[in-house]
């Protein structure tokens, strides 16, 4: 790496909910679902509710990696005409007004059309901590690699079930602030279980050398969070705060935070864990 | 993997593929996963372990004797190959007098070249051990073609296609539950090919362990392009074998649709490293390329990615993929296989849009001059050719020669039965002289 003296905010997040003696919660919005103001608000009563990190993600036409209600709120933000630069205010809305690490969720393309640097700059600039990318796998991320050292980004790939050991060292070494463990073979929505696979990959991760690892996809209430914060540093909350922001307008965000940030506690945790 | 090429348009990269393929270096047989600064895998990380099995299985096929034998029986006894190079005397005359030869991919069986690549990707998901495929399709076509290997080798099979396209294409969809597929409607998004694309892939993430993804066309992310190019090869193969055979020359032109580009990769390859042999892609004007409604997305698309590629995408100054438009449906995709987006910017393949009145014009012309009803995809690349016969003709005119010695040779890609419904509402509301948009409109809500 050649700026070795990047500081994640990310990580430094995940650390403060660490030396709490807890897992971090992370929770995701779509920008401008239902409107970008509204995002603002609700990541504010994330941040105010129990969230470490916020994850703004950027309404696209093709989100290949999302079921059926992201799909729905970000169709309907690009129908009442969301544009890129958007996620800027969004992020420094919630930055300027909390101590939250905010980091933005996107495909690539609009990163591409944009252009990397050009977008790195500008998200760097609105206080943002870095990128997940579901679609950028670090083998074709050259670009992005320069960009986020250029500008101290952290960049957050997602290992998943199917990883080989190989693929999860290469992500692992090419990862800064967390790495993003999916939960399942699956796309984002709310499940009745957290699979036993989510487990494993984060051990894999841990034995690739991740220090933070943040398990999602699936997580929907306070149950899940307890049992994923026993052997993951965080857990990743989208289409329950999704479904949520619909059904029930901000207040409904607040609630569902506060009652998920109740399983962050790890009880029976080792010294040698935390 | 190789190391991936900075994300930048590469034009170090491409000016020396230009000048490698000048000297005598060769185009054919790209490996991928890149072809210049476009292809790789822009892909969820969830599905990369699934490529990998993919891309292993397809590079041990392919130097398997075994294998080969398999696809070359199929083709024979099944398809029905070698497809006829078929001389449209009468159609020529409206060209410039050239002369025009046909690749007669209508004459497969299911009607057009799709066969060729499905049948080579069930073959695979079958040494995979894989028990299901599944597969996206705009008209049907695809769609068909994947029910019919599935049925052929015993494999469950699961179609995405868009809400509006299966109301469209009903009888299609009666043709795939018919050979026993289960035909999904994608109501997600634009509801469109590129829309049935997500679902399939959404499907593809959650079952891989058993699943197979019969991708159909040259696009998608490594080893798609590569592959599907490679069982759509035999198509230029016995076009440059028959013309030798029938004329005992290459041609000066060879011309084809392009949709997501795999007949056109196809019989291009035969070509490719024939210099004196010009190349030409023909994308859907849809309407026209000023008004917006068309799929020209190497005329008038950028670099970008979707669906696993970086190549030519139709998109929005928010890298939003924009919708495409096209009479033809099997063109009407807003991205392109990576492969030509390179040949288009080293200049060995031209692309040109075609609109949908110049290829229905096309399509009837061929109906009464040769006796051949074209899809409509097809009559793109016959309006293309006529086009490049004008040009030929005069080119041969100024240097003193005449236009029967130009030869071009054009892929018939598949037949038209699938379209007689949209041809019958085009060439009615014709009659009635409605305006010219006005027909458009109409013949893309058919
Ligand atoms: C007859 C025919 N030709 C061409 C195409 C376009 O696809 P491609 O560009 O992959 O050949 C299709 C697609 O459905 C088709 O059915």
């Amino acid at each position: 790496m050649t700026t070795a003296q990047t500081t994640s905010k990310s990580a430094a997040a995940i650390d403060k909910a660490r030396a709490e003696g807890r897992a971090a919660l992370i929770g995701y919005l779509p920008a401008g679902y239902p409107s970008v103001e509204e995002t603002i608000a609700a990541g504010i009563a994330l941040a105010e509710n129990g969230a470490d990190l916020i994850e703004i993600g950027i309404p696209y036409s093709d989100p290949v990696m999302d079921g059926q209600v992201i799909q729905a709120a970000t169709t309907e933000a690009l129908a009442k005409g969301f544009s890129v630069s958007q996620v800027f205010d969004v992020v420094q809305g919630i930055t300027s007004r909390t101590d939250a690490a905010v980091l933005v969720m996107t495909y690539w393309n609009p990163v591409v059309r944009m252009g990397v640097d050009e977008f790195s700059r500008r998200l760097a600039e609105a206080g943002g901590a870095g990128l997940i990318t579901p679609d950028l796998i670090p083998d074709e991320a050259a670009e992005w690699m320069e960009a986020s050292d250029k500008y101290g980004l952290d960049r957050v790939f997602l290992v998943a079930p199917s990883s080989t050991t190989e693929r999860m060292q290469r992500t692992v070494d090419a990862s800064r602030g967390f790495v993003y463990a999916v939960s399942i073979m699956g796309v984002t929505g709310a499940r009745t279980s957290v699979s036993t696979a989510a487990k494993d990959v984060v051990a894999a991760a841990h034995a690739a050398g991740a220090e933070r690892v943040c398990v999602g996809l699936g997580v929907s209430n306070a149950g899940q969070v307890r049992e994923i914060a026993a052997y993951a540093e965080g857990v990743i909350v989208g289409t329950a705060l999704v479904a949520a922001i619909r059904d029930g307008g901000v207040d409904a965000v607040a609630a569902l935070t506060k009652d998920l940030s109740t399983g962050l506690s790890r009880t029976g945790l080792t010294e040698e864990e935390a | 993997m190789a190391e991936a090429p900075s994300g930048n348009a590469d034009n170090d990269t491409d000016n020396n593929a230009a000048e490698a393929f000048l000297q005598g270096g060769s185009l054919k047989h790209a490996p991928g996963p890149y072809f210049g600064s476009y292809g790789g895998r822009w892909m969820p990380e969830s599905l990369i372990a699934a490529l990998d099995e993919l891309e292993e299985t397809f590079n041990k096929a392919k130097e398997d004797p075994e294998f080969r034998a398999q696809i070359a029986d199929l083709n024979k006894n099944y398809s029905g190959r070698p497809s006829l190079l078929t001389e449209a005397k009468r159609f020529s005359q409206h060209a410039g007098g050239v002369r025009i030869f046909l690749k007669r991919e209508d004459l497969n069986h299911t009607g057009s070249h799709k066969i060729n690549n499905v049948l080579g990707q069930a073959l695979l998901a079958k040494r995979m051990g894989k028990t299901r495929v599944i597969a996206e399709t705009g008209a049907g076509q695809h769609g068909v073609a994947s029910a019919t290997a599935a049925a052929l080798m015993g494999l469950e099979c699961v179609v995405y296609m868009g809400a509006e396209d299966c109301r469209r294409q009903a009888l299609n969809v009666a043709r795939m539950e018919l050979l026993g597929a289960t035909v999904i409607p994608v109501t997600s998004g634009s509801q469109t090919l590129k829309d049935a694309i997500n679902d399939a892939l959404r499907d593809w993430v959650a079952n891989v362990d058993n699943t197979h993804y019969l991708l159909g066309t040259a696009a998608g992310a490594h080893p798609f392009p590569a592959m599907v190019r490679y069982f759509h090869e035999v198509i230029g193969e016995e076009a440059r074998a028959q013309i030798l055979e029938q004329e005992g020359r290459l041609p000066d032109a060879v011309c084809a649709c392009i949709g997501g580009g795999s007949n056109a990769i196809g019989i291009f390859h035969g070509f490719l490293d024939d210099p004196s042999v010009k190349i030409y892609g023909f994308e859907a004007g849809g309407d026209g390329v000023d008004t917006g409604r068309h799929a020209a997305t190497i005329t008038l698309g950028k670099p970008g990615v979707l669906h696993g590629a970086r190549s030519y995408l139709m998109q929005d100054d928010d890298g939003q993929t924009i919708e495409s438009h096209s009479i033809s449906a099997g063109l009407d995709y807003p991205g392109v296989g990576p492969e030509h987006s390179y040949l288009a910017d080293i200049g060995r393949v031209s692309y040109e849009p075609i609109t949908d009145s110049e290829a229905m014009e096309s399509f009837r012309l061929l109906c009464r001059t040769e006796g051949i009803i074209p899809a409509i995809e097809s009559s793109h690349a016959l309006a293309g050719a006529i086009k490049v016969g004008r040009r030929l003709a005069a080119e041969a005119a100024a240097s003193g020669g005449t236009a029967q010695d130009k030869i071009v040779i054009v892929n018939l890609s598949g037949r038209g039965d699938k379209d007689v419904a949209t041809a019958a509402e085009w060439f009615n509301l014709l009659d009635k002289d409605s305006a010219e948009s006005e027909i458009g409109k109409e013949g893309e809500q058919l």
